[in-house]
């Protein structure tokens, strides 16, 4: 145990260290910026950890319910669009939105018809059957819709609430599709899981990208509203470690709350059913239940921790979210910290993303130092476009990081403590 | 006379044949290449038990083994009058099965020796298509490439005025893989080493019991899937253009079209990345074309929109994987019967 | 000479030992049963001859070479064949095509051995083309068994061959056993049907906890007093 606290104490000093560098060598913007940052991803980390490190969840998707917690967070903090609102078309959109709500109840409804003695077959061609007819109906209604607003509003705008409100409400939304997505993955195999969740983080961003009436889509929308002064009111510095603090303090909240749920009787149960399903199952747990639960608690803490970020990033882009920054380098910062381990998941977060962000000017002067010196002594002629290729490094660096530390340290850099069973 | 051609006028020729080269030649085409790249992954979880996500970018490195190889040989295909891309393409299967055997003993192998947990080589499979997509874009940078640029060979079947249009290599990619699958099938049924990939698949243990060299099933079976991938990603490249981007756009049907086949089924991979493309196709085609002929026997009340599809084209990469999620709440094995995936 | 000798054999999973000190010989020509309560190690010994589970202690010799912790594809080759309990039959290929893969390792001509498989086993030769995960258990039991035989074995090891089949596949199976064992090839069972194995049993072996309690011919344990007391369920 001893060994185990010199070893945090150790590893936290010398990621102490090379964030000082980073300050001295880069500047104080420069390293809160890259700060505020990885504490978004830190709470983004811990959400996923515990997903996987507690409960073997393989969610590939966090990239989709990032970005749709952003969104979300985003409809209920920009301001109000006037435009939107003085035409007919939030009517139209609530008399879609009525139609698709009964829509969804009489497909529900009919799925279950074979409760009433129906076949099955028959059951599912009536399911179909009253789904294609909702969604015909629906999209019939949304499209004047939208292209109502899309000529005169734009886009719907927000609704002008709170900071704090839009990112729980990210968090919800994020929370809420987790669910769906564990409805339909759990109790299947790990793959599939991963699979399906990258399938739906590619389909929201597909939807968000082309649903100009509601995103702006490609046009972007800047700047979200900030929970603390901008750096154009008090100075980037100030300004960046005012966010600096909320985000710090969403991290002690959410680390002492996961610690203490650990510590629990919730929390002896989660750890049993992961460390021996089956003799958990045989004791009457309800395992896909704990799952489905572990599975939207984590992914409620991702979309808080999205919707920070984007926030701090002051512009929601769709074309933005890249299943490499939102998804992979988030799962190769707890594997390296160590699945499991909310410390250690911390660590790695800040220990890749300093990494991460240093790569990119490391690697623009790596290449372009390879062309000087090839054209110097091959009389080769790089590429034009060699910056972008330069940056494309970091991908395959990424890829080689998670090989690696599969192989050689499974457990990560701080490993899940084993806790004694009492 | 005159009868008969007043009959055939009224028939929607120019629909029809819209209809075909839109779906079921469209449908065709990308359907093979989801088939080339789904018979590797079903393979690869027969027998390996795990979804090997870097089977995308593995068409890709095919594709662009190809394209080393015509640039070395550019004039290849002209004695035979076929694209020298196709020509070569057996040396880049090659290459890429060697390739797909090197990955495996380099990062998949020493894990399965470890005896990991199934799931943690399909992570390492995500890592491995991180490092192949960063490599590719190195050395490809992110623009697209063309095989013979602007000489496709075009063939037209006219049907009563209208052609029916293919182009070369669409015909080769369909020809191909009609072939592979024959091939595949043969291979399968009739060989030593296709009935050991197949107990492999069955039952592991027992095929080890019985003394089946699990290391050489291992290896024909990335030797397979590395050559159909690299076919695929060629075939892909010769159609349309190669792009190193393409990922997760190839990816993800190909995954759905193995899961709707029935993982683990050869030839459910097979009729599942047919039912993939053409449902990909059909999602996004512009139904109005048909409805117009009708336009005179219609009411007048009933206008035909210029636009009915099922989904707009911006959306086509959420049609396999609707297709996907239905299997899964439905029919988790597939309509083949693949493996239960517990 | 013996064909089979193991001796003193300790080993199990992770770390708790399930066998502790597992003594078996048989002679070519014999069939050897082991029989014991659950729990006592009788599949485990099977596992840990056939290089499936890790011996820690003690040797395994067989045809006069030391084979101990050999993999199963080397034991293939010595002559060595085992039938699993369960799961021990490829379910989607057919019979004919399970047969081919229990002579994966012969490159030669093997026909004149599928044909004598089937002599063994009539009913497979109609239904050599069904997949073998369409049978009823016991015909599933004549393909496992006739798998092991493609590679002209010297020694068989089956593991419960009887389990979970009803009375009269029972009797067939053991008459095939008694039939394959006089055309020569060894046989080594684990049975839970005690009384009726024994009965053909040329050596018996009665484990417990990891050990052997008793060992000598079948007639002599069967006719031993305690061993019909404490582990063939009541006198008779």
């Amino acid at each position: 145990m001893k060994t185990m606290a010199n070893r945090e104490i150790l590893l936290f000093s010398g990621l102490a260290i090379i964030i000082a560098l980073v300050f001295a060598w880069m500047g104080s913007a420069y390293g809160m910026r890259m700060l505020v940052e990885a504490s978004c991803y830190a709470i983004i980390g811990l959400g996923l950890t515990i997903q996987w490190g507690y409960a073997g969840l393989f969610n590939v998707g966090v990239m989709g319910f990032i970005a749709s917690a952003a969104f979300a967070s985003l409809l209920v903090t920009f301001p109000v669009n006037q435009a939107f609102w003085d035409t007919e078309a939030p009517g139209m959109l609530a008399h879609a939105a009525l139609v698709f709500a009964i829509g969804v109840a009489v497909i529900y409804g009919v799925s279950q018809s074979h409760r009433l003695g129906l076949p099955r077959k028959l059951r599912t061609l009536l399911t179909l059957i009253a789904a294609a007819i909702t969604y015909l109906w629906v999209q019939g209604l949304m499209d004047p819709a939208t292209t109502l607003i899309e000529r005169n509003g734009g886009w719907v705008g927000g609704l002008g609430l709170p900071v704090w409100m839009g990112w729980i409400a990210g968090g919800i939304v994020a929370g809420v599709l987790g669910w769906a997505m564990g409805r339909i993955t759990l109790g299947l195999r790990a793959d599939y899981m991963a699979i399906a969740t990258l399938g739906i983080s590619e389909i929201i961003k597909a939807f968000l990208k082309n649903a100009d009436w509601l995103t702006r889509g490609t046009l972007t929308v800047s700047p979200l509203p900030w929970p603390v002064p901008t750096p154009q009111e008090i100075g980037f510095i100030a300004s960046r470690s005012a966010y600096l603090s909320i985000t710090a303090i969403l991290i002690v909240v959410v680390y002492i709350l996961l610690q203490r749920a650990w510590a629990s009787p919730w929390g002896r149960m989660m750890r049993a059913i992961r460390d021996n399903e089956f003799a958990s199952a045989a004791m009457g747990k309800d395992i896909n239940r704990r799952r489905l639960e572990m599975f939207m608690i984590g992914n409620f803490i991702i979309g808080v921790g999205g919707a920070a970020l984007v926030t701090f990033t002051s512009i929601f882009d769709p074309a933005s979210f890249v299943p490499l920054n939102h998804t992979f380098l988030i799962w190769v910062m707890i594997i390296v910290g160590g699945a499991g381990n909310n410390l250690g998941t911390i660590f790695g977060v800040l220990l890749v993303y300093v990494i991460w962000t240093m790569s990119e000017p490391a690697a623009l002067f790596l290449f372009q130092q390879a062309a000087v010196w090839g054209d110097r002594l091959f009389d080769w002629q790089a590429p034009a476009d060699l910056a972008t290729r330069a940056l494309q490094m970091r991908v395959f660096v990424i890829g080689l990081t998670i090989t690696l530390v599969l192989r050689f340290a499974p457990d990560g850099l701080l490993p899940e403590k084993p806790v004694k069973y009492e | 006379m005159e009868q008969g051609v007043g009959l055939l006028a009224a028939l929607p020729v120019n629909e029809v044949v819209f209809f075909i080269n839109k779906v079921v030649i469209a449908g065709l085409i990308i359907g093979s290449v989801y088939a080339l790249g789904a018979v590797g992954v079903t393979l690869i979880y027969g027998i390996l038990r795990f979804a090997h996500f870097a089977h995308g970018d593995m068409m890709t490195a095919g594709a662009f083994f190809a394209l080393i190889f015509v640039a070395l040989f550019p004039t290849a295909g002209d004695a035979l009058g076929l694209p020298s891309a196709f020509v070569l393409m057996p040396l880049a299967m090659v290459v890429t099965a060697l390739f797909a055997i090197g990955i495996d003993k380099g990062f998949y192998a020493p894990l399965r020796a470890a005896k990991v947990r199934p799931v943690v080589i399909v992570m390492a499979s995500i890592g491995v298509m991180l490092m192949m997509q960063g490599l590719i874009r190195l050395f490809a940078g992110t623009g697209t490439y063309q095989f013979d640029a602007g000489s496709k060979a075009i063939y037209r079947l006219p049907v009563m005025g209208r052609d029916i249009i293919l182009t070369q290599p669409q015909a080769l990619l369909i020809v191909f893989t009609a072939l592979a699958a024959i091939a595949l099938h043969l291979f399968l049924t009739r060989t030593r080493m296709g009935k050991a990939m197949r107990a492999v698949s069955d039952n592991p243990d027992l095929a080890r019991v019985s003394g089946i060299s699990i290391d050489s099933v291992v290896r024909s079976t990335w030797v397979i899937a590395g050559a159909l991938a690299a076919a695929g990603g060629t075939l892909l490249a010769l159609d349309v253009t190669l792009k190193p981007d393409l990922s997760f756009n190839i990816i993800l049907p190909i995954f759905a079209a193995a899961i709707v086949g029935g993982v683990g089924q050869p030839y459910g991979a097979m009729a599942g990345g047919m039912l993939v493309g053409f449902t990909e196709t059909l999602a996004v085609f512009n139904w109005s074309v048909l409805l117009r002929p009708l336009r005179p026997y219609l009411p007048d009340i009933i206008e035909i929109p210029n636009r009915i599809a099922f989904v707009p084209t911006e959306y086509k990469i959420v049609v396999p994987f609707f297709i996907l999620i239905a299997v899964l709440i439905w029919k988790p094995t597939g309509i083949f019967k693949g493996r239960v995936l517990k | 000479m013996a064909l089979l000798e193991m001796n003193d054999i300790h080993g199990g999973y992770g770390g708790t030992n399930i066998l502790n000190g597992i003594d078996i010989a048989i002679d070519a020509d014999q069939i050897g049963v082991i029989v014991g309560p659950n729990g006592a190690g009788k599949s485990t010994t099977l596992k840990a001859l056939f290089g499936l589970l890790r011996v820690s202690q003690g040797s395994v010799a067989f045809g006069g070479k030391t084979v101990t912790n050999m993999a199963p594809e080397g034991l293939v080759r010595e002559g060595l064949s085992f039938v699993p309990q369960e799961f021990n039959v490829f379910p989607t290929m057919s019979v004919q095509e399970n047969l081919e893969m229990g002579a994966y390792i012969r490159r030669d001509d093997f026909r004149y051995l599928i044909d004598q498989v089937y002599g063994f086993f009539p009913p497979l030769k109609e239904k050599r083309k069904q997949p073998a995960g369409e049978l009823s258990g016991g015909q599933r039991q004549m393909v496992a068994i006739g798998r092991a035989l493609m590679t002209e074995p010297k020694l068989l090891l089956l593991d419960e061959p009887t389990a979970g089949l009803s009375p009269r596949y029972m009797g067939e199976i053991f008459d095939r056993i008694i039939e394959i064992n006089k055309s020569g090839v060894g046989i080594l069972m684990v049975e839970q049907n005690a009384r009726q194995a024994l009965a053909l049993a040329h050596r018996g072996f009665v484990l417990a906890g990891g050990r052997n309690r008793f060992t000598g011919t079948g007639a002599e344990l069967l006719a031993d007093p305690e061993v019909a007391r404490s582990f063939l369920g009541g006198g008779e």
